[in-house]
């Protein structure tokens, strides 16, 4: 390989570039729009969520039980209806997503004794904030709950163990302390980032050259086809190791999302992931020769699975087993596993060697494989 | 002027036929998102990856512990032996929770001293953490009210059916067994047809622009209005073709119900087609190479996918960010398409969506008409 011709290569890949709108665009504005989007677009958890009050008892007990819906933060009594068609109406119309019924008898069943349900109707519609919601508010009835029973074995002169509840549950939350979304998703964005810099901008490079007519003076040249493939590369691992450490640099000083491992994990990892990415959008480039084509398969390939079978947002290891066994096929996978550890929990090469190993592996067979796709001839 | 669109119609119809990338783009991408959001696509947190560590080994720790056995929502992956092996089987991300019984729990228990109980929660993955705390917390609140009724059983018998217990009496409605798929599978329609036919139609006008071929159609007989018509029919019929694809493969194959009414949805969807055939044919006047038209649409389509409660919902966002989602066609026809698959409402609920969505159409048609026309001149 003779590296005068890849830098000549190198540089007229780089003109190109700057001289094209589109990869402008993309790989100085798609970035920022997606941590804008997906930072603050993307809160998983429910906080205020609207609740509709139908309290059929109208006493100092259900009163006491609601006020303690309206001091914790998860709910937000929007309304206190005196039917249940307005609940029902309410959460058709999505007005609210959590209906709650004191029956008539609250009071008094309360004082006889034995159970009492207060019914909560939740809509189910978005499953996970009804799965939240439903958490959320068993908490504040068992709270409640526990609270009537020690009044209770007070008054009835029983004793009572102090006014203790028996245990508590002592959290400690590692690596995201404060459970927020965008903790977990902005390193994900990265990989995201990654995949749609390097696949698309690179299943352009040898599309263009056929659709412009410039093969020809290509191929006349003395220039070896793997020269080629590594200068027209070069600029874009260059333009990816740039947008990587932007989308790196907002996400921890912008975001505030913490960075506990070391920048040279990060490098590595992102380097094998940008061969693998590139040699994947330059073989597409090479197969299809037509930058629309190109651009368009390009995303379908590579942004679909990183998006939906990385474990960006949606947990693999709740996926039914064969889909599971896809995602080992997804080299974004590895990359959002290393991200997620680099930045949360500050792992090391050492720890990393798994997903590090698998990265290695994809970046030899696609870098081969990409050599061996393109040969310079015009048919 | 019915015939000029038809004859418009099957010249759309060929081209589309012979174009291998567009086909490739019409067809693979509704297969695999089916697939992805069918099976995939799941925030549901079926079984929680736990290591215990009981330090107590009484009678009371161990009932604690086969209530996390027993309960189907946590797989004991490991008892640990001691806390360095509990930290590092979270530590290497098998366990999401790490629970210690620590020594003297049950003492505490009798001597009526509040027991802790010390919990350990990866919250790399946030909302996996968040549902499993709340499993934890109903586990506990069951424990300490089954534990008062015991002591109560034991001090004084007579009294046990006395004691007061509120519960929650919980009723899921439209989705009872927290099923993600019942939430996607029907919005699946809604991005799929979002980024089919605004591209198609982007880059039908886009086309003929690029290869030179408008100008053959403009001295042609055919009417301005008619050329328009002839270029988002086809995207419409196409548009239809895939919600009636998923519906179909949504209900029999993914078992998502459907209770509504089938002409509503209909309505829904062609508005909502009236706003994405609108934005594609906006985008094309603004475009002169299909290219162009691929990166602007792209600009459009992911915020217009993110910012439209699919996956994400809206009430937890930003203020600013809820407001742009009112812009946003995608966001009414999710209501629609979740009304009426899940909801089984009708059009007493769903109008002010139809009424939103027809507005923004209304309103992207007419500037894209307006700027179709002038870019002819």
């Amino acid at each position: 390989m003779n590296l005068g011709r890849v830098a000549a290569i190198t540089r007229k890949e780089f003109l190109q570039v700057r001289r094209d709108p589109r990869s402008l665009l993309i790989a100085l504005f798609m970035p920022v729009m997606l941590l804008g989007l997906l930072g603050y677009g993307v809160r998983l958890d429910a906080k205020h969520v609207p609740v509709y009050v139908f309290d059929r008892d109208g006493s100092q007990d259900s009163q006491a039980l609601l006020k303690r819906f309206q001091a914790s933060e998860y709910f937000q009594l929007a309304r206190v209806v005196d039917n249940y068609g307005e609940i029902v109406a309410a959460i058709d119309a999505n007005r609210c997503k959590l209906g709650l019924v004191v029956p008539p008898d609250f009071a008094r069943r309360l004082r006889d004794g034995g159970r009492v349900a207060v019914q909560a109707i939740v809509d189910a519609t978005d499953d996970n904030t009804a799965n939240l919601a439903i958490g959320y508010a068993t908490a504040v009835v068992s709270g409640f709950s526990q609270d009537v029973q020690l009044d209770w074995m007070r008054r009835q002169g029983l004793p009572d163990r102090s006014a203790a509840p028996p245990l508590s549950i002592e959290f400690r939350t590692w690596y995201n302390e404060e459970l927020e979304s965008r903790n977990f998703i902005i390193p994900g964005v990265v990989a995201l980032v990654m995949t749609l810099v390097g696949a698309l901008l690179s299943s352009l490079t040898i599309a263009r050259e056929w659709e412009r007519g410039t093969m020809e003076q290509l191929v006349s040249t003395p220039v070896t086809a793997r020269e080629i493939m590594v200068g027209k590369l070069i600029p874009y691992f260059l333009i990816g190791l740039v947008d990587a450490a932007f989308c790196v640099v907002i996400g921890i000083f912008w975001f505030q999302v913490p960075f506990r491992g070391t920048v040279a994990t990060l490098f590595v990892a992102t380097a094998l992931f940008l061969v693998v990415v590139l040699g994947i959008g330059f073989m597409i480039s090479v197969a299809i020769p037509n930058q629309l084509g190109a651009s368009s398969i390009a995303i379908l390939v590579t942004l679909l699975p990183t998006n939906m079978l990385s474990g960006f947002a949606f947990p693999i290891d709740q996926m039914p087993a064969p889909i599971r066994a896809v995602t080992y096929l997804v080299w974004g996978r590895y990359y959002v596993t290393i991200l997620k550890a680099v930045f949360l929990k500050g792992s090391g090469l050492r720890a990393l060697a798994g997903p590090l190993f698998a990265l290695i592996v994809y970046a030899i067979v696609v870098g081969t494989l990409a050599t061996r796709a393109f040969r310079k001839t015009l048919t | 002027m019915l015939a000029r669109i038809f004859h418009m119609l099957v010249k759309e119809f060929l081209q589309l036929r012979r174009d291998r990338y567009a086909r490739i783009r019409l067809i693979v991408p509704p297969l695999i998102q089916m697939v992805m959001f069918g099976y995939a696509a799941t925030f549901e947190v079926h079984s929680v990856a736990t290591v215990l560590l009981d330090r107590d080994n009484s009678q009371e720790s161990r009932d604690l512990v086969s209530r996390f056995t027993a309960s189907g929502r946590f797989e004991v992956i490991a008892i640990a032996r001691d806390e360095i092996e509990l930290a590092t089987l979270v530590d290497h991300g098998q366990a999401t929770i790490g629970v210690q019984i620590h020594p003297g729990f049950a003492q505490q228990l009798r001597k009526g001293v509040t027991a802790p109980v010390q919990l350990i929660v990866d919250g790399t993955n946030s909302n996996t953490a968040l549902i499993a705390l709340g499993y934890v917390n109903r586990i506990a609140a069951a424990f300490a009210s089954e534990y008062a009724n015991d002591s109560v059983a034991r001090l004084a018998p007579a009294r046990l059916r006395l004691i007061p217990n509120v519960e929650l009496e919980e009723r899921p409605w439209y989705n009872p067994g927290f099923e993600s798929r019942w939430f996607f599978v029907p919005g699946v329609i809604g991005s799929l047809m979002l980024v089919i036919t605004v591209n198609l139609t982007a880059f039908a006008v886009v086309r003929e622009r690029e290869v030179g071929t408008l100008e053959q159609v403009m001295v042609s007989p055919i009417r301005p209005i008619e050329f328009i018509l002839g270029k988002t029919l086809p995207s419409f019929l196409v548009g239809l073709a895939v919600a009636t694809l998923i519906t179909l493969v949504g209900t029999l194959w993914f078992q998502v119900p459907f209770r509504g009414n089938p002409l509503v949805l209909f309505l829904g969807v062609s508005l909502f087609l009236g706003c994405t055939l609108s934005m594609g044919l906006l985008i094309s006047t603004l475009c002169t190479t299909q290219q162009q038209a691929f990166a602007l649409s792209f600009f459009v389509l992911m915020p217009g996918f993110t910012l439209s409660g699919f996956s994400f919902p809206i009430a937890s966002m930003p203020t600013v960010m809820q407001w742009l989602t009112y812009l946003n066609p995608l966001r009414y026809l999710l209501v629609v398409l979740r009304g009426t698959f899940l909801k089984g409402v009708g059009l007493g609920v769903l109008w002010p969506q139809m009424l939103a969505m027809a507005a923004i159409a209304a309103t992207v048609l007419s500037v894209s008409v307006f700027r179709f026309r002038k870019s002819l001149d």
